[in-house]
């Protein structure tokens, strides 16, 4: 037979080597994190025993002791995924059903997931006859358990058989489908509506019709608002499959309750989802219906809600259709916006902040100029840092439209005060946006305005601000060139190799390593690697270990008789410090430089 | 799960990716300090809204000075006065109107409260509808995204001033000695009792206080809905345990089960069996445990109580989900553990002792010295003390080489000298076991280590094994696509025809280096 001749069979003799006893032992030593690293190599052990044994030993084995911890079960969920070719392919993989089916009752979430995940993987694995014959009946048991659990987890297998069976093998997996959408547990019926959407794809267009709109207004309009809100999400995929001229009759009532519901998690998602739906229902319905739906969301009661409608105005407006779009967006959603931007909620500003710049393209010059930029400016100015950052953070949409000099004026001190604002992280978020920054604003701009600033964050009390501003240095010297490198900072830098605070000094050491590439040899020899040499001399050892890492980074930048008769010198004084770190980081500069 | 800050508190669906709001995009942490210093608000409730025009109030003229004949038409007509709600976000509209309510409210509570006679059938319906105009919302989302019921403050409902009374009222109404089951239960309805579990999610405890309450009388009173009440509090908790992790009321829901599992009638119904081990036991896992433990520890204990022989599910239950990292929880495991034992039958302690020792065991070498301390804690347990005597022969031998070892290399002085006492205790109930397991330490040791090196060597040969057969499978995969190469079809007697194709082989669990 195959499994007799497959490789390694018995042939070989490895059967008599390893046991089942014995694997099956590791399998179960009383040890969990053992018995996790066993599970997490099934695959050796089932490559050890042939596809025979896998399938008559192992397996039972395997579906009999499927108690025990939950993170060994999520381990051999996930292992028996991948194990087609082990028991001998897809003729046989049917056999990995079994322990898969007891996987996805148990308790645990994620092991259940897992086990339908695997189950989902290896039903593709099965020819037409064996989904009927081994996974259709599976999938039935699960449907019908007993516990919410398997009931849970037949949902998510449904789609996946139903286009390669017989047409009276669907009509059962529609029915168990339908009455799990009216299961008892909000569990199960939230599980049903989640998968309502793909399930709905592999249907046939009138089943869609018939089944699939009646159960998704069933839970669309259920008792608990947990299963509605996932109905708002099964409405975008069935929407995009009906024919337009049924949305109005079949989709519409449903969508408009969910608009309004009275749950605001309900309306969250109709906000979170907008675009999809948008582009679901299409142009008319979204100029009749999806507007002023989208108007009440803006002006939602709950902050969350409106705070998800501003994170789709760009998105919404872009997809307006082109003949109206501009009189929609400065009648119905304009007014809205403007009041978002004085909104109480800082994350319903802060929101809007991150998109409002893009509707500068959509409204092109004269409207951004009269009825955006005022807006930005007074988001530039809001009290909250994160609507400024968001604001300066996309910059380059009205950079294209109307030039940044408009807003440069109001720029300059939302810049400043958010560079010096007192919270670190937000003065690292400004940070790095500087390079884009100084790239629109242009060289003359910034040497006058913000070269300053970014000198200062080089002596931030805060490490994390310091090896930023680094690192936005060196990307301003891919903007402007080695030249302007050499004129306005590398003075400076070099000047706080001099400064009495060590951290300084270091400093200077973490400049010259991003750099030394950017401003070439020249640069690096002439005017970086004798400040380098000198601070081999500092009294504190971490500046002479760094010293070292220093002449390690810009070795390769320098010509090799700058290597062999400055650097080789210095790297061996350093390899004989008294410090051991110095050592250490010499040697390693030695060797890597190959100037042993 | 993604971590989500908007809304925190929306049931989260896998599939629901909510978008990061941009607070969060600057740097991935949130800012706890910020968040702090904002302005603290109470919650408005979501209801408001919806009512869409606001009736004027008018003074009705007072219950105690109505003639009797027009006490019940005065009552319903105050009832339908409190179906008015107000914006108390906004703390000085309609001062008047929410004072003659008030008072309204107050006149009904004292009403209902101290007269007899007053409650007649007509007023039910009226009075269940004020009640769910006023109490009935879809609770806000929290203010605070990541609210921690041990640190934070709650966020108190602002509409408190007249919710409290329509609280009151509701509980009053229940414990009226005029109340009549038969007439309530037409109103006080499946869909009541649900959107009255729903509002036990609600961040102000006081709310909470009351429904815990208000649940209890209902649930003593309206026979119908027990097993209804049981039945959806069991789906509270699967989807607290299994979904979101977030609802507020799972101490009070717990309380009041403490009590039901009280009744609970013998032999246990296979429904309150299923309630322990699928609900009650998997509580354990939630990562704000401490909120609700001493409750849910309570219910445990009452079902042994109860029926003995649940417990070894308790035991094992606890035992699968012992926490593996969270030493805080580790301690409180264990005090659930000492509750047990406490009340354990000797019969029930033999089925369990020997795992439940050997986590015991381990508890003890832990480098936390809490929980070390804790599990030495029982030794001093004069019931717990019996037991293990009683024992000796199963659990000294369980328990000795941690004790052995842990008290020559744990860092805390406190633990190494509880061990000694532990240990001598164990000399004293039996010197003889003591010296043999003293006696061959040394040896177990070695088996040990020896059992140690067999698996490791194991290991290596299914390793290499494994090696040598995806090198042959390899080579011959390229063989045959050598061949194949060449036009020349493969021999159906060749070996490869037997492979499996190679190149499909997923081996991806498998570790690459030995």
């Amino acid at each position: 037979s195959v499994e007799k001749e497959a490789p390694g069979g018995g042939a070989d003799g490895d059967d008599s080597l390893y046991p089942i006893a014995v694997l099956i032992d590791e399998l179960r030593n009383e040890d969990v994190q053992l018995r996790l690293n066993s599970i997490k190599k099934l695959s050796t052990i089932a490559l050890a025993l042939g596809v025979e044994r896998t399938r008559t030993e192992l397996l039972p084995f395997l579906t009999d002791t499927i108690y025990d911890e939950d993170e060994v079960l999520l381990a051999l969920a996930e292992q028996l995924g991948n194990f087609t070719m082990l028991v001998g392919g897809p003729e046989y993989v049917h056999c990995l059903l079994p322990p898969l089916e007891s996987l996805a009752t148990v308790e645990e979430t994620v092991v259940r997931d897992k086990a339908v995940e695997s189950l989902r993987k290896i039903s593709q694995e099965h020819s037409p006859v064996d989904l009927e014959v081994h996974f259709e009946p599976l999938v039935k048991r699960l449907a019908s358990g007993d516990w919410f659990t398997s009931r849970t987890s037949a949902c998510g297998l449904f789609s996946v058989c139903y286009p390669r069976v017989s047409s009276t093998v669907k009509a059962e997996i529609r029915q168990h489908f339908r009455t799990l959408c009216s299961d008892d547990t909000p569990m199960v019926r939230r599980a049903a509506a989640s998968k309502l959407g793909e399930f709905a794809k592999v249907l046939e267009l009138d089943y869609v019709k018939s089944d699939i709109i009646s159960l998704f207004t069933a839970l669309a309009s259920d008792e608990q608002d947990s299963v509605r809100l996932l109905a708002v999400e099964a409405c975008v995929s069935i929407a995009t499959l009906l024919p337009q001229e049924d949305l109005e009759t079949l989709v519409m009532p449903t969508l408009r309750q969910a608009a309004e519901d009275k749950s605001w998690r309900v309306r969250y998602m109709v906000a979170d989802k907008f675009s999809e739906l948008q582009k679901a229902v299409g142009p008319e319905i979204t100029k009749n219906d999806l507007v002023p739906a989208f108007q009440n969301l803006l002006k939602d009661c709950e902050a969350e809600v409106r705070a998800a409608a501003a994170n789709k105005v760009k998105e919404f407006c872009e997809n307006l259709p082109e003949d109206s779009r501009e009189t929609i967006i400065m009648t119905h959603i304009l007014p809205c916006v403007k009041e978002l931007v004085s909104d109480t909620n800082q994350h319903v500003k802060s929101a809007l902040a991150s998109v409002i710049m893009g509707l500068s393209t959509i409204l092109g010059k004269d409207n951004t100029v009269e009825h955006l930029l005022p807006l930005f400016l007074a988001q530039l100015k809001d009290e909250c840092p994160e609507v400024r950052l968001n604001i300066i953070s996309n910059l380059d949409c009205v950079n294209e439209v109307i030039g940044i000099r408009q807003l440069s004026q109001s720029l300059l001190p939302a810049i400043v005060e958010l560079a010096e604002d007192a919270k670190w992280r937000v003065r690292l978020a400004i940070i790095e946006y500087m390079p884009l920054l100084a790239g629109q604003l242009g060289v003359e701009f910034f040497d006058e305005k913000l070269n300053t600033l970014c000198m200062a964050w080089l002596i931030d009390h805060v490490y994390a601000i310091r090896e930023a501003a680094t690192c936005n240095l060196m990307k301003l010297v891919e903007k402007f060139g080695a030249e302007w490198a050499q004129n306005t900072i590398v003075p400076k830098v070099l000047g706080m190799a001099n400064d009495p605070n060590y951290l300084h000094r270091m400093t200077t050491l973490f400049c010259i390593n991003s750099l030394s590439e950017a401003c070439g040899q020249e640069i690096t020899t002439k005017q970086m690697l004798p400040v380098v040499l000198k601070m081999s001399n500092d009294q504190v050892a971490n500046v002479r270990f760094n010293v070292a890492k220093s002449l390690q980074k810009i070795g390769p930048v320098l010509d090799s008789s700058a290597l062999q008769t400055e650097v080789k010198p210095v790297l061996e004084k350093l390899a004989t410090d008294t410090d051991m770190d110095v050592k250490y980081f010499a040697q390693e500069a030695i060797s890597v430089l190959a100037l042993a | 799960m993604e971590t989500t800050k908007l809304p925190p508190t929306s049931p989260s669906s896998p599939t629901t990716g909510f978008s990061v709001p941009s607070a969060e995009k600057v740097d991935g942490f949130p800012r706890r300090s910020m968040r702090r210093a904002r302005q603290r608000r109470s919650h408005s409730s979501s209801q408001f809204r919806y009512q869409s025009s606001q009736v004027e109030l008018t003074p009705l003229p007072l219950l105690k000075d109505a003639p009797v004949a027009e006490l019940h038409d005065l009552f319903c007509k105050k009832l339908q006065q409190c179906c008015v709600l107000f914006d108390f976000l906004d703390c000085v509209a309609d001062l008047k109107g929410k004072e003659i309510k008030r008072a309204a409210l107050n006149e009904l509570v004292e009403s209902v409260a101290t007269s007899r006679g007053v409650l007649i059938e007509p007023l039910y319906p009226e009075a269940i509808k004020m009640i769910s105009v006023n109490i009935f919302r879809t609770l806000p989302p929290s203010e605070n995204p990541e609210f921690d019921p041990e640190e934070d403050e709650p966020t108190l409902e602002a509409s408190w001033p007249h919710l409290q009374l329509v609280y009151e009222f509701f509980l009053r109404f229940l414990e009226s000695p005029d109340f009549q089951p038969s007439m309530a239960k037409r109103y006080v309805d499946q869909k009541f009792v649900l959107q009255l579990l729903e509002l036990f999610d609600s961040e102000d405890p006081r709310e909470r206080e009351y429904l815990k309450t208000i649940l209890h009388r209902v649930y003593g009173k309206l026979l119908g809905l027990r097993a209804y009440i049981r039945k959806q509090i069991n789906n509270i908790f699967l989807r607290f345990i299994y979904e979101t992790e977030h609802f507020n009321g799972v101490a009070e829901l717990l309380e009041i089960l403490g009590s039901i599992i009280n009744g609970f009638a013998l032999p246990l119904k296979s429904e309150h069996k299923q309630f322990l081990v699928r609900v009650l036991i998997p509580l354990h896992t939630a990562k704000s445990l401490s909120i609700f433990h001493a409750q849910l520890a309570y219910c445990v204990v009452q079902f042994m109580e109860k029926d003995a022989t649940v417990t070894e599910y308790i035991i094992r239950g606890l035992l699968k989900y012992w926490p593996k990292t969270c030493t805080q929880k580790e301690v409180m495991f264990l005090g659930e553990i000492e509750e047990i034992l406490d009340v354990i039958e000797p019969s029930q302690f033999i089925r369990v002792q020997e795992p439940l020792f050997k986590q015991i065991s381990a508890c003890i070498s832990s480098p936390h010295f809490q929980v070390a301390e804790r599990a030495l804690y029982f030794w001093n347990n004069e019931y717990i003390l019996s037991l293990i005597e009683e024992n000796c022969q199963v659990i000294l031998p369980l328990v000795f080489a941690t004790l052995y070892r842990v008290s020559k290399e744990h860092w805390n002085q406190t633990i190494v000298s509880l061990i000694y006492n532990v240990l001598k205790t164990f000399m004293e109930m039996n010197s003889k076991l003591f010296d043999d397991l003293t006696a061959s330490y040394k040896v177990e040791k070695q088996k040990e280590m020896k059992r140690e090196r067999e698996r490791t060597e194991l290991w290596r040969g299914l390793e290499e094994q494994q090696e040598r057969r995806l090198q042959t499978l390899g080579e011959a995969s390229r063989n045959q696509k050598n061949l194949q190469e060449r036009g020349e079809s493969a021999q159906p007697s060749s070996p490869q025809t037997a492979l499996p194709e190679h190149p499909d082989l997923d081996l991806s669990g498998a570790p690459s280096t030995t």
